[in-house]
């Protein structure tokens, strides 16, 4: 099962003693080489910056904003992904259909969409999930119709002659529990991509709010160590998504496979 | 019942360069209620493709196969069937895997829990119940696949070199329970194999094929008392006449 939170005690110590080290080497460096807080805000400056932020309580509406596009992006994502994926793995002609509309599109850069996402859905949430959708459609598709191309012939024919015999019923009982783990990791995949696109998105200005906005913001206002708490936060809570995401897939959804599955 | 009738049945494979190769020529075999069927041959004879036609997942080119009279053409749940390789779904637990078939029928839970529990128990593997396949050993897995096809009902059970995975003893075993099995349950079993010694421990009749384009060599009747003895005279006798008859094929 998941290896997750089940490290021995002396390889604890040896990462809280790594982090301990980076956070010292910083503030060194910050305070007596650099000495500049507007080209490297040391450690501590960052921590009166973000006690600066929680206690202004804005720090709430910021995340739940970027949380709301996100979730917009990334389900929006999956309801449409997973469906269009199954059927081209499934279906021979509905990939020879789809596939080439796919790789046509799938190279823009989903940050080349922001115009026609602020011309569509204008300055709004839908806007900046739609960002995020882009991002994440792609991976999520793709591993999908992977898991459903690679589905082992024999799990179809033994579900044959137990009786299961419509694609409905093959695709439902056979085929999707077997492209799970393959379906997992793409939405893996997929939160990550969508995670850069919804800073940039923000960042751009679909929305006035939200963590990429605020970094943008205390730019424009010079403050490099509110910048770096939102940058900071970004990455945790990136980490806090993938973490809770690989617990519940590995240790809930796909406890039939032995080991780390995403 | 279980009779499956094969008459003039023919299965020609296209290859990629769009020659096709005949896997069966002209069979012809008839398969009586409640008999231990065995195919014996060597390696590309078409043993396989002959027991996966009767399965329903190949079509014959020329010809039918009947069971109790009706067409066979698609897979269906009279007959089941066990693979080489294992098959048992791996997202599913011991006892989701045999409650697979009857729930596809649409039969109500509670009565296909009954069903299943009860070939769960005549596999002997009731304190597996909740495993996942990946825990089981070879041996196990294969007996929850008999218990899988059982628990569906069939008139025939199909099975495709079931224990060639397996090590030595453990497919002694398995075999001498596959006896139990059949003889509790009452049905129709054609076995696909290339050991001899299973042929000759296990079936009423062996049927030996010999190879590209498939055909049927002989028919042999083994009237060998039940339990049988391994290491008896007699079953030392076919033994010795099997081997011979596969060697010849495998010099032509």
């Amino acid at each position: 099962m998941s290896k997750v939170g089940t490290k021995e005690p002396r390889e604890r110590g040896i990462e809280i003693l790594s982090v301990t080290v980076a956070i010292i080497i910083w503030q060194l460096i910050a305070d007596l080489v650099v000495n500049n807080k507007f080209i490297l805000p040391s450690f501590t400056d960052v921590l009166f910056a973000f006690i600066k932020i929680i206690e202004g309580g804005i720090l709430f509406t910021d995340l739940t904003i970027s949380l709301l596009h996100f979730g917009i992006g990334i389900l929006s994502a999956l309801l449409i992904g997973i469906p269009i994926g199954m059927a081209m793995g499934w279906f021979k002609t509905v990939n020879r259909a789809l596939d080439p509309l796919i790789e046509i599109i799938r190279p823009i850069p989903p940050l080349a969409w922001i115009p026609f996402a602020i011309v569509w859905f204008g300055l709004t949430h839908t806007s900046a999930g739609f960002v995020v959708f882009i991002g994440a459609v792609f991976p999520v598709i793709i591993n999908t119709f992977d898991g459903f191309k690679s589905v082992p012939k024999v799990y179809v024919e033994a579900a044959k002659v137990l009786g299961c015999m419509s694609s409905g019923a093959l695709i439902r009982h056979v085929a999707l529990p077997s492209a799970l783990p393959s379906i997992a990791s793409g939405i893996r995949i997929s939160m990550g991509v969508g995670w850069m696109c919804l800073v940039a998105a923000e960042m751009f200005g679909v929305s006035t709010n939200g963590l990429g906005y605020k970094i943008w913001w205390h730019y424009y206002l010079h403050q490099m160590d509110f910048v770096l708490v939102y940058m900071l936060i970004l990455g945790f809570l990136g980490l806090f998504i993938d973490r809770v995401f690989r617990w519940y897939v590995n240790g809930q959804l796909l406890k039939w496979r032995a080991g780390v599955v995403v | 019942m279980g009779e499956v009738k094969v008459s003039g049945v023919s299965v020609a494979f296209e290859k990629e360069d769009g020659e096709s190769t005949l896997a069966l020529d002209n069979v012809d075999l008839d398969i009586k209620d409640k008999e231990f069927v065995c195919f014996i041959g060597p390696s590309g004879c078409g043993k396989t493709t002959l027991l996966r036609t009767i399965a329903g997942l190949e079509m014959p080119d020329v010809g039918q196969i009947t069971l109790d009279g009706e067409d066979i053409t698609i897979p269906d749940s009279t007959r089941g069937m066990v693979f080489q390789e294992y098959s048992l779904f791996p997202w599913r637990t011991v006892i989701q895997n045999i409650t697979f078939g009857p729930q596809m029928k649409g039969i109500p839970k509670n009565k296909v829990l009954e069903v299943a529990e009860k070939y769960l128990k005549l596999v002997g593997l009731e304190q597996f119940r909740e495993s996942y396949p990946y825990e089981l050993s070879g041996g196990m897995r294969q007996r929850v696949a008999i218990a899988r096809a059982l628990a569906n009902e069939p008139k025939v059970l199909l099975m495709d070199e079931p224990f060639g995975a397996l090590d030595a003893q453990t497919r002694n075993t398995l075999q001498k329970e596959l006896l139990q099995v059949w003889a509790t349950d009452q049905i129709t079993i054609i076995f696909v194999t290339h050991s001899v010694d299973e042929a000759v421990f296990l079936a009423d009749k062996i049927v030996v094929m010999s190879a590209r384009p498939g055909r049927i060599k002989k028919v042999i009747n083994i009237d060998l008392p039940r339990p049988r003895e391994r290491t008896s005279s007699e079953a030392n006798e076919l033994r010795n006449q099997l081997l011979k008859m596969l060697a010849e094929e495998r010099r032509n």
